[in-house]
């Protein structure tokens, strides 16, 4: 007999007993809309991580000096440190082929105050490459200037975040607020970078000029540095790294590779996305459950089904069903349910995971490959809950089934 | 030797196994019976009727000896040439009627049509419509088994028996479960499909019943005891006149 007919076949009998055909369905929706739904929230998470790296600027290659590695501390108590000066930053700038903005970054917190207003922020001393480096435009006012950089400037450069708490209502520019009881004057306020997500603001920040920030604020005794680089291309990249690297090597007696981290922004995004991805696969997983006891449900509600419908099985067979009819009967029945079950778990997952985003302010993304898995997986959970059940009715014998009561 | 028998058995035997017991239903049966027959089968309960019934319908399977139909040994053929016989050459009645709970009458009627060659669901439909028409039930044809009297349930049967205009067709007491002219009105029905070419044959313990067939086979303890013919054909059609009609509000409805 042809498939078609034995659609047909399947189709009436589920439409027979649209409650328990309901019912059965139900473990594949919430299975299906719960993976739908945690992909989303996995995926939504790492084009947060994404985003946020790719805010670094472009091409950032980032050096620091290793302080985990114990046997650098130990020389550095010896005098042969691994810590990064700028000596450090002038010779990169100099000898290494390919960089195209260079600074150096320290950092710091500090209490900011502007008349009788109060804000703990964070301080980052930096060369005026730094702003090209991260991309980093303003909203008003302007960047300071090199040569305030070398004269140690008392000036800065403000987030909106610092600009809204400590100038409410007022325009910062040009205005003087304390910075740990020292005097700064604002020169500029940045754009903002966006909403905070995964809970970093990254409008609250003061940029000030590197000299004022290690002689007024840090002090030559406390003074730790990291570099940060852009290259002239993507392509650049991995030999700028190599050329960093050896280069620190060399102005420094006695470290190995170990005393250096010399990151791109590729290496940070390869990291960061491969522990969002197993989160995904985390939350995909727990949800996966919930789909297979929802496969569970299809077997048992088809092995009742199957007894319930043995004089059934009997009178088809009698009237010339062959085994093979019978089997594919309940087949195309368990997957039917499965099917419908899953496009309609798809449908909820994807609103509920659309309603989670807005009301939680989650990130969430639903993408085509999550739709597939899901349509796949419920399918898949058809045909191998649906085949025992079938199995079973496709070997009754004949007379036994109809004279089943 | 006669070239016109459809079926032949030889030696069948039939024994069932329950636990540490065998039960031998049918202890060696040998029959011919030939196209256009309309054949009684008689005997008491338990005398291996519906037993033999069962394996001229291919719906089983004898312990031992052989059975030709159509000259084909039954015993010699695949799973799908047995299933195409059911389907085809054979239609069943059965006793408790057998219909698809929650099932139209013309669904039910259409069953063995799903099961066969490709077919058109529109030819489909009208192949079923005539054989309802056949059995004088075209305007029940949307009723559900549950709202069809028992007789109209047996001629509803009877319809799916004939649908798929099989070589002959096999009633298990057709008329066991319905009320004495609900039992003739089936007869006449079985009368006239036989008038059409059809072969026959039909179990039942009512004597009543075997009359209106033209060969009368006892079974007792699953052995033939007499094979003759009726010397004394009724005409269900005739009997049905002086019958009082008890089901006067079923015409109505
Ligand atoms: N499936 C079965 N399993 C065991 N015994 C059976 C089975 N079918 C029939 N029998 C036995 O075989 C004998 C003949 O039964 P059956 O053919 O149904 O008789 P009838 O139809 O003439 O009443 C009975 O003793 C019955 O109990
Ligand atoms: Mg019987």
């Amino acid at each position: 007999m042809d498939i078609l007919s034995i659609m047909r076949i399947a189709f009436k009998s589920l439409a027979r007993n649209k409650t328990r055909t309901f019912l059965t369905m139900l473990g594949i929706i919430i299975g299906v809309g719960a993976v739908i739904t945690m992909i989303a929230i996995g995926q939504g998470a790492t084009k947060v991580v994404n985003e946020q790296i790719s805010s670094m600027g472009t091409n950032v290659i980032i050096v620091m000096s290793n302080m985990s590695n114990s046997q650098s501390r130990a020389r550095q108590a010896a005098g042969s440190g691994n810590l990064l000066d700028e000596g450090d930053v002038k010779a990169i700038q100099e000898k290494v082929d390919g960089v195209l903005y260079i600074s150096p970054v320290y950092s710091t917190f500090g209490q900011l105050k502007y008349g009788s207003n109060n804000w703990r922020g964070s301080i980052t001393g930096v060369d005026v490459d730094y702003f090209l480096i991260r991309d980093l435009s303003l909203e008003s006012g302007q960047y300071f200037y090199p040569s305030e950089v070398e004269s140690g400037a008392k000036v800065c450069v403000i987030g909106k975040t610092v600009a809204d708490n400590l100038f409410v209502g007022e325009d910062p520019v040009g205005k003087t607020m304390r910075i740990r009881h020292i005097p700064f004057t604002i020169k500029g306020v940045l754009k903002s970078k966006g909403a905070s997500s995964m809970g970093m603001d990254q409008d609250d920040i003061v940029i000030a000029p590197h000299t004022t920030t290690v002689s007024r604020l840090i002090g030559q005794r406390w003074k730790f540095m990291t570099i940060m680089v852009s290259a002239v291309s993507k392509e650049r990249i991995p030999m700028v790294q190599e050329d960093i690297m050896n280069l620190l090597l060399t102005r420094h007696n006695g470290t190995t590779r170990d005393d250096f981290i010399v990151r791109s922004q590729t290496d940070i995004a390869e990291a960061a996305s491969t522990v969002s991805n197993t989160l995904t696969v985390l939350l995909a997983s727990i949800a996966g459950i919930s789909l297979l006891v929802g496969g569970i449900g299809i077997m048992n509600i088809m092995l009742v089904s199957v007894t319930e419908r043995i004089k059934e099985i009997g009178i088809r067979m009698a009237v010339g069903a062959s085994k093979r009819d019978v089997l594919l009967q309940f087949i195309i029945e368990a997957i039917t349910i499965s099917l419908i079950g899953g496009l309609i778990g798809i449908i909820m997952g994807w609103s509920l995971a659309v309603v989670l985003g807005q009301t939680m302010d989650w990130s969430i993304s639903v993408t085509p490959w999550s739709i597939l898995l899901a349509v796949g997986f419920s399918c898949a959970v058809g045909i191998f809950f649906g085949w025992y059940p079938a199995r079973k009715a496709a070997n009754l014998n004949l007379i036994d089934a109809l004279r089943y009561e | 030797m006669n070239n016109n028998v459809l079926i032949s058995v030889r030696g069948l035997t039939k024994t069932y196994q329950m636990g540490e017991v065998y039960v031998h239903a049918l202890r060696g049966i040998d029959l011919d019976i030939d196209n256009g027959e309309f054949v009684a089968i008689m005997g008491a309960s338990g005398s291996g009727k519906t037993t033999f019934m069962n394996l001229l319908g291919c719906l089983d399977k004898p312990t031992s000896g052989t059975y030709l139909l159509d000259n084909i040994n039954v015993a010699e053929m695949d799973d799908q040439a047995i299933t195409q016989v059911r389907n085809q050459k054979i239609g069943y009645v059965f006793q408790a009627f057998y219909l698809l709970p929650r099932t139209t009458a013309l669904e039910n009627v259409e069953l063995p049509l799903l099961y066969c060659r490709k077919m058109h669901p529109k030819e489909r439909r009208e192949k079923a419509l005539h054989a309802l028409e056949v059995v004088g039930l075209a305007d029940r044809a949307k009723h559900y088994p549950n709202q069809l009297s028992g007789g109209q349930q047996q001629r509803v049967a009877i319809a799916r028996a004939i649908v798929n205009d099989p070589v002959f067709i096999l009633a298990d007491e057709p008329t066991g479960n319905l009320d004495t002219r609900t039992s003739v009105e089936v007869m006449e029905l079985f009368q006239q499909l036989h008038s059409q070419g059809k072969t026959i044959v039909l179990v039942t313990h009512e004597f009543d019943i075997s009359r209106y067939t033209l060969r009368i086979i006892t079974f007792r303890d699953g052995k033939v005891i007499s094979d003759i013919p009726n010397e004394d054909v009724h005409i269900a059609s005739e009997d049905l006149k002086k019958l009082p009609r008890l089901d006067i509000e079923e015409e109505v409805s």
